[in-house]
């Protein structure tokens, strides 16, 4: 016998006449926010600049019109000359771009390659999936201006645009527009580590500094 | 079926008689001989006492927020209830999605078939090591032990990582702070006296001790090699695997290695996509006490073009299904390993996990082991008593698990196995005499007599500062009031037949 | 009304003062107290400590002596907070498990109180018109707290006593390290669990600790005592059943 069915039948000895119950879910908890937490949109997008800003993440509220200005301005200021961003990313964020050298990432010529070539960036830009204003969290799944995780991974630091319509107010909601079927980061701030004495420090992997920019339409 | 191993570190069987063919449990010492050495050790109890302190305080603080936390546990308990009752099924379900999307599923009677399984994936890769975010599984069977036994090297994908590795034969005190019990200026001491490379003048504050770390583990996670893993949950409908830790070297190892190996127990399964808009509300609250964890990564087998080309989950078994069979106990399997018990636990506030064996410890270390291990051996059958029973742990469970009524039933079973030794330890014949006496009524006052009789001569000056015996252990450090000359039945009877109701009882009387 | 008393074993011969309290206090209040003399043991200590059967056997010697002695109203009320929740939470576990379905009507039929409860729901009075002079630390214990749930039932009846004053334990819900047979089991843990509770009791400046179940207090009188750090416990029926204002 297969240990497959080893431990298949195990499990099912192991209920006996309990096997196959369907145990009734109560499901009460909130789905959304309560007009009382965010009674309007504007609120909810108040909510997650709050809650992500709580995760050490730094946060501007910028209009369409001044997203590349300011997208330049925030590299510059952040010293990041040589960066990384999805080869889908939108025409135009980085258009003002001054003494930066931004590369469209690129199918590499093999793994290694796709990996080792993000060494030495100092920073990437990308779009996000979807982001919870209850929890202050950012999804992304791989999709438009996003690309591939190990972008977001490796290189220091992390520019993210959040389109306000992006936002939803709790996680069901945010579990509700997901895709499973991507692969998905959902990232609570810049890498931290609470490692030593409970501190919340720079962690070891992922970037040290996270620039969240609302983009209100 | 799997050929019975010889290695210790199994839980035994389904079904299996310890002294059968089934693995022998560790040699381990009692709960309260281990505690021993921890409660001497005033560091790591001042240690301890802080970090518990601070994680109950950002708790209270991250579920209080919520106006629907009860809701959300109680929808986390049904979930849970629901999938081990049809984690056949699930588990079914789960395999043909992982298939479905890339991946490839292996099953695992027991450890020591995991670790086979473990080791040949990674020799088959052909690297000489293999990173390694620490899971609880992964420490449940030894992997660590067995791939370096293997010829390969294991390491650590985080900064708690790093310094168990340095901290040597340290065990893990927490499951997601394995370096909870190490202050700042030992995590010091461990980071500036191991390898080149480290300033000898580290300064021990937590930027700069990350920092070194860092240094040392940058380029850590290699893009051609395998790196192992855990799972909080996997999503049977979609075969998705979630991680979620408070460390990031997760992340890593999910994203960057050529191969990727999960080593999941059957029981972290949780049947749909939707589900997880429950669970990942819960655990990131319940486990650090915030809204959210740094980073939780989710992958559902491969994906073309993004982290690893190969993607292989082990299915462990290694006495869950033992646990499963238990009508009440199956209950702990609900655990999604937050360790909030943990930190409510006065228990474990004071002694650390050391004392609770190699599985979890805690509160749900005490009841997970002795029902994977069973009770028969000194070490199994005294978790179930390293408890007070306090309570604090069942407040918190996120999935609302009865941890002291587990904890009541298992002492159930430890006392039914020793009413089966052929001759009765004394305490099962002091607790049965004791229920005899007390079955009726005058047995029941002819003792009460007796004893506050006995105990009135060991008194002095109204208090007993030496009791013989196992009773000893209560004034090695406690006096004992000496009991009044009149109980309170004879008082009672003597007002009875005085035909008053004066009862001359004050603040001030009897004490 | 007419009550039924059970009073613990423990308290029964080591703390009868709190017994008679209640009793005082009770029929202060105008009520009718009775002890039905076939009480022993309601089996919290066998049952928690894993002897089921044993726990069988003295859940169904309680339910028999209460039946048979509380009369109409059947109402019972206990100074010991633990044993009440036993009767409540473990003797349906134990009548299920045994398959005792006579043991299971009974305990359906019984209403146990502890006594806070039975002051505060049942008889609606939180003055109980008693006077304290002393300064008083209020220990909730474990199953006072987190079985029964009496919330600040006791603390809305010590507020009323005369002259107490009332203060604010630190760590107070965090367990004293009782836990019946733990004490003596993990003698070691249990007494270093004390020494917090009492560090904490000794930082409020009280000279009296107070709580709603003696074995708690015996602990944490044992370590007060060994100190000699002149604290003394009291069970909350005792300061309830002191002098009537004037």
């Amino acid at each position: 016998m297969s240990s497959r069915e080893t431990v298949l039948g195990r499990v099912r000895e192991a209920l006996g006449p309990a096997r196959g119950t369907r145990v009734p879910v109560p499901r009460d908890y909130r789905r959304r926010l309560s007009g009382r937490q965010a009674p309007t949109r504007a609120d909810v997008v108040a909510l997650f600049s709050e809650r992500v800003a709580e995760h050490r993440a730094s946060v501007r509220h910028v209009s369409a019109d001044e997203l590349a200005t300011a997208i330049a301005a925030a590299l510059w200021g952040r010293e990041a000359g040589r960066i990384i961003a999805p080869a889908d990313l939108p025409f135009g964020w980085l258009a003002g771009l001054e003494g930066v050298a931004a590369q469209a990432d690129l199918p590499a010529a093999d793994r290694v390659q796709a990996v080792r070539g993000l060494d030495g960036l100092d920073g990437v830009v990308t779009g996000c999936a979807v982001a919870i204003a209850q929890t202050g969290t950012i999804v992304l799944d791989g999709g438009r201006a996003q690309g591939r995780r190990a972008l977001t991974l490796v290189p220091p630091y992390h520019l993210c645009v959040v389109h306000a319509d992006q936002i939803v107010g709790t996680v069901p909601e945010a579990v509700a527009r997901l895709d499973p079927a991507r692969p998905l980061t959902w990232i609570g701030g810049p890498s931290t580590t609470t490692d030593i004495e409970l501190e919340r420090t720079e962690g070891v992997y992922g970037p040290a500094v996270l620039d969240v920019f609302v983009v209100e339409d | 079926m799997t050929p019975p191993s010889g290695d210790s570190s199994e839980g035994p069987g389904r079904g299996a008689a310890p002294s059968s063919a089934g693995p022998v449990p560790l040699p381990a010492p009692k709960f309260a001989t281990a505690a021993r050495a921890a409660l001497s050790d005033g560091r790591l109890r001042r240690n301890l006492a802080g970090a518990t302190a601070v994680l109950r305080a950002r708790r209270d603080a991250a579920t209080a927020e919520l106006d629907d936390w009860e809701e959300l546990r109680e929808a986390g308990r049904a979930i849970r209830d629901r999938t081990l009752l049809n984690l056949d099924s699930h588990l079914e379900e789960l395999e043909r999605a992982v298939t479905g999307a890339g991946g490839t599923v292996h099953w695992a009677a027991d450890a020591a078939e995991a670790r086979r399984i473990v080791t040949t994936l990674v020799r088959a890769t052909g690297e000489g090591e293999v990173h390694a975010v620490r899971s609880a599984v992964a420490r449940e069977i030894r992997l660590d032990e067995a791939l370096e036994r293997a010829g390969i090297t294991v390491r650590g994908a985080g900064l708690a990582e790093l310094v168990m590795d340095l901290d040597g034969d340290g065990r893990p005190s927490h499951p997601l702070f394995p370096a909870l019990h190490h202050d700042r200026a030992r995590i010091r001491d461990l980071l500036a006296g191991g390898p080149p490379g480290t300033p000898a003048d580290l300064p021990d504050d937590p930027a700069a001790l990350a920092g070194a770390a860092r240094a040392r583990l940058r380029d850590g996670v290699p893009p051609g090699g395998a790196a192992i893993c855990g799972a909080a949950f996997l999503v049977a409908e979609t075969g998705t695997v979630v991680l979620a830790e408070p460390g990031g070297g997760g992340r890593a190892c999910a994203v960057l290695p050529e191969t990727l190996i999960c080593v999941a127990g059957i029981e972290e399964v949780v049947p749909t996509w939707a589900d997880l808009e429950v669970f990942l509300q819960l655990l990131p609250r319940a486990a650090v006490g915030e809204r959210t964890l740094p980073a939780i990564s989710t992958w559902t087998g491969v994906t073309p073009g993004d982290g690893p080309a190969a993607f292989h989950l082990v299915l462990l078994d290694n006495g869950r299904t033992t646990v499963l069979a238990d009508e009440i106990g199956r209950a702990a399997l609900r655990c999604v390993r937050c360790a909030a018990c943990l930190d409510v636990c006065p228990v474990y506030g004071r002694t650390g996990g050391d004392p609770y064996g190699p599985g979890l410890p805690g509160p749900i270390g005490a009841v997970l082991t002795p029902q994977v291990r069973g009770v028969e051996s000194a070490a199994g059958a005294s978790l179930p008593y390293a408890s007070t029973l306090c309570g604090a742990c069942a407040d918190v469970c996120p999935v609302k698990i009865d941890i002291p009524d587990l904890l009541v039933h298992l002492r159930g079973r430890v006392v039914e196995s020793r009413r089966r030794r052929p001759v009765p330890p004394p305490e099962l014949a002091m607790m049965r005499a004791l229920a005899w006496t007390m079955g009726d009524r005058r047995r029941h006052e002819a003792a009460l007599r007796r004893g506050t009789r006995w105990a009135r001569l060991l008194s002095r000056g109204g208090r007993i500062r030496r009791l013989p015996g196992l009773l000893g252990r209560w004034t090695d450090a406690r006096d004992v009031p000496a009991p009044p000359a009149e109980t309170f039945r004879a008082w009672w009877r003597s007002r009875a037949r005085s035909g008053g109701t004066g009862t001359g009882a004050g603040p001030e009387a009897g004490r | 009304m007419r009550v039924a008393l059970f009073v613990a074993c423990f308290d029964d011969a080591m703390f009868p003062g709190t017994g008679r309290a209640v009793t005082a206090l009770l029929e202060r209040l105008g009520h009718e107290v009775s002890f039905p003399p076939g009480q022993t043991c309601c089996g919290q200590m066998h049952w928690s400590g894993g002897y089921h059967r044993e726990a069988a056997g003295l859940a169904r010697g309680f339910a028999e002596a209460f039946a048979a002695a509380s009369g109409d109203g059947r109402v019972v009320v206990t100074p010991s907070a633990s044993c009440a929740a036993t009767v409540r939470h473990a003797y349906p576990r134990i009548a299920r498990a045994s398959g005792d379905t006579g043991l299971a009507r009974a305990v359906e039929d019984l209403a146990v109180y502890e006594l806070s409860e039975f002051l505060v729901d049942v008889l609606g009075v939180t003055d109980v018109g008693a006077s304290f002079p002393h300064r008083v630390a209020y220990h909730p214990t474990c199953h006072s707290l987190r079985a029964l749930r009496l919330g600040d039932r006791p603390l809305r009846l010590l507020r009323e006593v005369r002259g107490l004053e009332l203060v604010d334990l630190p760590g107070a819900g965090e367990c004293c390290g009782f836990g019946g047979s733990f004490a003596m089991k993990n003698a070691d843990v249990s007494v270093a669990m004390a020494a917090d509770t009492v560090r904490h009791v000794r930082q409020t400046g009280a000279d009296v600790v107070c709580a709603v179940d003696d074995p708690c207090l015996a602990q944490i009188g044992g370590v007060l005592s060994r100190l000699r750090a002149g604290v003394r416990v009291l069970h909350l029926a005792e300061i309830l059943a002191g002098p009537e204002a004037p």
